[in-house]
């Protein structure tokens, strides 16, 4: 029987433990951005994208003779995934009709470029199995201190601007008409959702890296109101998830990603419950103070904010 | 009174095409401190672009617009616009409370980092008459207290220039005279008003100017006693709205 001891002081187990909290700090900031501008999909996307960025990494390991053959398979998911996200960013800038066409256009095509280029490689599509479902064996010190990065960079950003990037998601209008920096805070978006699929693919999978962005969130929604208090207790839903299917697969041999997701939503269906039940005990008016309750208070002094 | 020496908003020669189509045909408005402008027209007229070109949300293909002095692409007007989009709800699917939403007028070109706590939330949904429920998630509450809630919004920016589009849009009478004290108050106090209307409504009285729009261009710019009006055998004397929809129909002035 493994004790959590031999977790703590295992290499083997130590890294994806502290990566798997890492996914789950990290994913629902991302994802809650993205649930709110309607692209759940896109971490999907970038997800296959990165299969290609880990073909791409293996071929130049190859020419180079690394060791291991997979050593610049992360740094290659890293270049392709941020690549991608900065391109349907751009994509869907330009053209708001075709969105759904260029998100399809990033998976087949990232999915087709990682087994092509992976046979040019030397490789067959069995080399990215880790990469498409997760797996602890592949986890290396490497692929903890990347994590580490980007997981800082991530929350540094999705955390640190919390206001700013909410308000540009939940009413792009108004923000640009603010003055507010939108199309800085779109690829910001992006490029964060790049990080997290790929600092997330080693244990969670490629395919299955965008259902603990969303899925949390989706969970949390059913639990709280407000948009601050939905990201925070996604993050703690995904962090709980991702540790707790991390430490059931080290005692049954399943696959952690499929395990973490099934968790999350499991947690969603509890979620569901839990609102359909609290509907039940309690009818919430929609009516609130008519306008005979305003105007008691003055206006907001006038000036004191001006530049 | 208005720090602002010069026009608040100088639109000159404003062309704005989408899909390929001209929808605004070389605009000119200018709009002077403390002004209360009512934008009136049918639907499809181009209000609601000349709106968006004004606040900077639109290109325009060509011509230009100053706001506040100063070119509407540079940041620093627009830290003193307040600004209520036509779809008074939020676009997003996580429903932000009211509070949050309000917190996010805070924000600008250069100020990233809005406070929820801060004083001048509260104050703006107590003006709104939204304190109550500042708790609550935007998207469980009715059409009007939405709209009300982004007025806050843009009311806790305290602006030197209010920009509406459509304030009274599904809101109940008793709410469009509580938003309608709201303006003259702001008025009074020398905030300039562009407000996009189909009717004076509330405000019926208020409005000394208004701009008629039709087919995208200006077709009246003057008393708001003067604008044309549809034959009043139509059935909304007091609207301008439906010249588009009457076309045909004579239109003559009042």
């Amino acid at each position: 029987m493994i004790s959590m001891l031999d977790i703590l002081t295992s290499d083997l187990l130590r890294y994806p433990l502290i990566i798997a909290v890492l996914i789950g700090l990290t994913a629902p900031v991302v994802g809650t951005y993205l649930v709110q501008k309607r692209l759940s999909l896109l971490g999907d996307g970038l997800g296959h994208v990165a299969l290609t960025g880990v073909a791409v990494g293996w071929l130049v390991g190859a020419w180079l003779a690394a060791t291991p053959a997979d050593l610049l398979a992360i740094p290659g998911a890293l270049a392709a995934s941020v690549i991608g996200a900065v391109l349907i960013e751009y994509v869907r800038e330009i053209s708001h009709t075709s969105r759904d066409v260029a998100l399809a256009i990033l998976f087949y095509g990232g999915i087709a470029g990682g087994v092509v280029i992976i046979q040019l490689a030397g490789g067959t599509s069995q080399n990215l199995m880790g990469y498409l479902f997760g797996s602890l064996s592949t986890v290396t010190r490497l692929d903890t201190v990347i994590a580490l990065v980007l997981a800082v960079v991530v929350l540094a950003i999705g955390v640190g601007l919390s206001g700013l990037l909410a308000a540009v998601t939940a009413d792009e209008e108004f923000a640009r008409a603010s003055g507010l920096p939108v199309r800085l805070v779109n690829v910001l978006i992006a490029v964060m959702a790049a990080l997290t699929v790929t600092l997330s693919m080693r244990i969670v999978g490629a395919l299955m890296v965008s259902a603990l962005m969303i899925v949390p969130v989706a969970a949390a929604q059913h639990l709280v109101v407000g948009f601050t208090r939905t990201m925070r207790t996604a993050m703690v839903i995904a962090v709980l998830c991702a540790v707790g299917g991390l430490l059931i697969t080290v005692y049954v041999d399943l696959p952690p990603g499929g395990v973490i997701v099934l968790l999350t939503i499991g947690v969603y269906v509890a979620g569901l419950i839990v609102r359909s039940v609290r509907g039940a005990r309690r009818t919430t008016p929609v009516g609130g103070p008519g306008p005979a309750a305003a105007g008691s208070a003055p206006l907001p002094a006038r000036g004191a904010s001006h530049p | 009174m208005s720090a602002v020496a010069g026009p608040v908003v100088e639109v000159a020669g404003a062309s704005v095409s989408r899909g390929g189509q001209r929808v605004l045909h070389d605009v000119d408005l200018r709009i002077e401190p403390g002004e209360l402008v009512a934008l009136l027209g049918a639907n499809g007229s181009g209000k609601s672009t000349l709106l968006r070109a004004v606040v900077g949300v639109l290109p325009l293909e060509t011509g230009t617009t100053r706001l506040l002095g100063r070119p509407v692409s540079q940041g620093p007007a627009h830290d003193r616009l307040g600004y209520v989009p036509q779809d008074s709800a939020e676009a997003g699917s996580i429903p932000a409370t009211a509070r949050e939403t309000v917190a996010s007028g805070l924000l600008g070109a250069r100020r990233w980092w809005p406070s929820a706590r801060d004083p001048r939330v509260d104050a703006a949904l107590e003006a709104v008459g939204m304190a109550d429920l500042a708790g609550r998630p935007v998207t469980r509450m009715s059409g009007g207290q939405r709209r009300r809630v982004m007025i806050a919004r843009a009311l806790v920016r305290d602006p030197e220039l209010l920009v509406l589009d459509e304030p009274f849009s599904g809101v109940d009478l008793p709410t469009q005279d509580l938003i309608a004290g709201l303006f003259r108050d702001l008025s009074a106090r020398g905030t300039t008003l562009l407000v996009v209307l189909h009717e004076t409504g509330p405000l019926t009285g208020d409005i000394r100017r208004a701009v008629v729009l039709d087919h995208g261009r200006v077709i009246h710019d003057g008393a708001e006693s003067d604008r044309p009006r549809l034959d009043p055998g139509h059935g909304h004397p007091e609207d301008a709205a439906p010249l588009d929809e009457c076309l045909g129909q004579e239109i003559h002035p009042a």
